[in-house]
């Protein structure tokens, strides 16, 4: 009795303990757009916003991200209601769109290199890189605990242990998802723009 | 979590997946098609929806309105949010103000750099 309360109790311990660092995250991001809002005029005389940004592909990119955070949502709720299939299938649903987002980003990076807007090009691309290139590290970390995540499952099964860090993997992701939400906000909508 | 029934939980995320499109293909289609010819006014539109967005997915995705008391979650957040405003508004603002005091142009301050290089720092 006492002992299923001292878990609950240190549960929600690591819960809390893992918001703050999620908010610490945000810290880090917040001054990476903070860099990249002043040094987006730091063109070099070379590529703009305006230039280099496809609207359509960031969109494309939204949406993938977002089909990614709802699967996920939908796999953490089958979890707790204990039904194994659907919560392992959306899991890798979740995993698949993450990869394809994580594929998407990097295509149009290599895209942007070949056409010579390096990261060492301009002060402005070497911002938005930085705060890209962040996300999608961060969304790559995802992709290895949700593997994990998944190999836990099948193993374990669902049981309370698993379920707690099967919640705390689902805020990671939603986290990632909102940031995102910024990034195309500000980077690839307004960025665009002259 | 444990009142309410599955269907009504996985609900949850889809309404908040439904209004996140929504807004998502709102501020969209304000940058696409420029409702207005004023990139301030449009770049704050933008601003707005995403912060709207945040809004919807806190509250679908990360279920905030279930947040038990204390609210540590909530004070946490705030604070950042705090934080996060004086970094980002204060890095703007300076960056700005000493970009007018400079008084120079692109192009002078781009040969001023490059005399600075050849100087050696």
């Amino acid at each position: 009795m006492s002992t299923l309360h001292e878990t609950q109790l240190a549960n929600q311990k690591t819960e809390l303990g893992f918001w703050l660092y999620l908010m610490t995250d945000l810290m880090l991001f917040a001054s990476l757009f903070a860099a990249f809002m002043v040094l987006r005029v730091g063109t070099n005389g070379g590529s703009s916003g305006v230039d280099i940004f496809n609207p359509q592909y960031a969109l494309l990119e939204t949406f993938v991200l977002l089909a990614s955070s709802l699967s996920c949502g939908i796999a953490l709720i089958s979890a707790r209601f204990g039904k194994l299939k659907p919560a392992v299938i959306y899991l890798v649903i979740t995993m698949l769109l993450g990869a394809s987002f994580l594929f998407l980003e990097i295509r149009e990076f290599a895209l942007l290199v070949l056409e010579g807007n390096s990261a060492a090009s301009s002060a402005f691309l070497s911002a938005f890189f930085t705060l890209v290139a962040t996300h999608g590290l961060h969304i790559l970390i995802g992709l290895v605990w949700a593997g994990a995540l998944l190999y836990s499952i099948t193993k374990k099964g669902l049981q309370p242990r698993v379920l707690h860090k099967f919640g705390l993997f689902a805020l990671f992701w939603h986290f990632l998802d909102i940031v995102w939400i910024f990034i195309f906000s500000v980077v690839y909508l307004i960025g665009g723009l002259s | 979590m444990n009142h309410t029934s599955y269907r009504a939980a996985v609900k949850q995320y889809i309404i908040g997946a439904v209004l996140a499109s929504i807004l998502t293909l709102l501020a969209y289609f304000f940058v696409t098609q420029r409702i207005t010819s004023s990139v301030t006014l449009l770049s704050a539109l933008v601003l707005v929806l995403a912060v709207i967005q945040l809004t919807v997915q806190i509250t679908y995705f990360l279920h905030f309105g279930a947040d038990k008391k204390p609210r540590w979650r909530s004070y946490s957040l705030l604070f950042t949010t705090l934080m996060i405003v004086v970094v980002v508004v204060g890095s703007i603002w300076i960056m700005r103000n000493l970009n007018y005091r400079m008084n120079m142009s692109p192009d002078s301050m781009n040969m001023y750099m490059i005399d600075q290089n050849k100087k050696g720092f």
